[in-house]
């Protein structure tokens, strides 16, 4: 089942990539989804590793709007930072701690940081994660603990 | 309608080349290493989303926009990830930030094993 599913996808990748739909280039795209599905069989009786996608897929599309939003803030804030004569900055390493269950949500949180520009994760601690800001202000741990509340909304835990 | 997609495009891609600039002037005018990395991010965030949602537009319906989605999530994804390495790099090799007055700066609870 899987195995169908992972050729399937493959087929599609290659019909989107190529689109060049002559029989011989079409040939070389099922033959090289044939050779990447069977390596893939091989590998699994070896490696076992499997990654779980734990999340909401609704939820995290919500979630990913809000992101392109504070994305947005974010941007300017750090543009009129770099374009102001000044360029007040007041640089800060602080821990902020995050709330997520699985690997995929922590990664999620952290990437969401590091894409909004001003803060920057940089060290994973236990529970926590300590966070460069360009232009450290209070609101900034509220903005930061809001953003890991609606990370943990997206993740689905398997019980 | 297609003059409207076409201005629309043109903002998405002017909008994106400005924040590319502003994000390249602001790693020659930032004072050390670490407001440099914000800088950089300016680009890779919203520089690379607008400059790609611009030439979406352009290409309209074809397969050259489901390359250019595909090349947005990747970039999306690694470009935050690349951002932490070179950070949690500096940060091992212990390079502080300057912190502003009246902060102090807190420290890695745990030494990087390897």
């Amino acid at each position: 089942m899987r195995t169908i599913g992972a050729a399937a996808g493959l087929a599609v990748l290659w019909l989107l990539m190529s689109g060049v739909y002559k029989p011989l280039v079409i040939g070389f795209g099922a033959v090289s989804v044939l050779i990447a599905v069977y390596v893939s069989r091989r590998m699994d009786a070896v490696d076992g590793n499997r990654i779980q996608l734990a999340l909401k897929p609704f939820v995290f599309l919500g979630y990913f709007i809000w992101l392109l939003g504070e994305i947005a803030k974010a941007n300017w804030a750090v543009t009129k930072i770099v374009l102001s004569p000044t360029m007040t900055l007041r640089q800060h390493l602080f821990l902020t701690s995050y709330s997520q269950k699985t690997d995929l949500g922590q990664v999620i949180f952290a990437n969401s940081i590091t894409l909004t520009p001003g803060t920057i994760s940089v060290e994973v601690e236990e529970g926590e994660f300590l966070v460069h800001a360009v232009n450290f202000c209070d609101e900034d741990l509220d903005a930061l603990a809001e953003m890991d509340r609606r990370v943990s909304t997206t993740e689905a835990v398997p019980s | 309608m297609s003059a409207v997609v076409e201005i629309a495009s043109w903002a998405f891609i002017l909008a994106g080349s400005f924040f590319s600039i502003v994000g390249a002037v602001g790693i020659v005018r930032f004072p050390d290493f670490w407001s440099r990395l914000h800088a950089a991010s300016i680009s890779e965030s919203a520089g690379m989303i607008l400059l790609i949602v611009g030439m979406c537009l352009q290409a309209g319906w074809t397969l050259v926009t489901v390359k250019l989605l595909i090349i947005g999530i990747f970039l999306f994804i690694t470009g935050p990830t690349a951002t932490h390495a070179v950070a949690n790099a500096a940060l091992t090799t212990g390079l502080r930030p300057k912190e502003a007055e009246g902060l102090v700066g807190a420290e890695p609870r745990s030494a990087k094993k390897s």
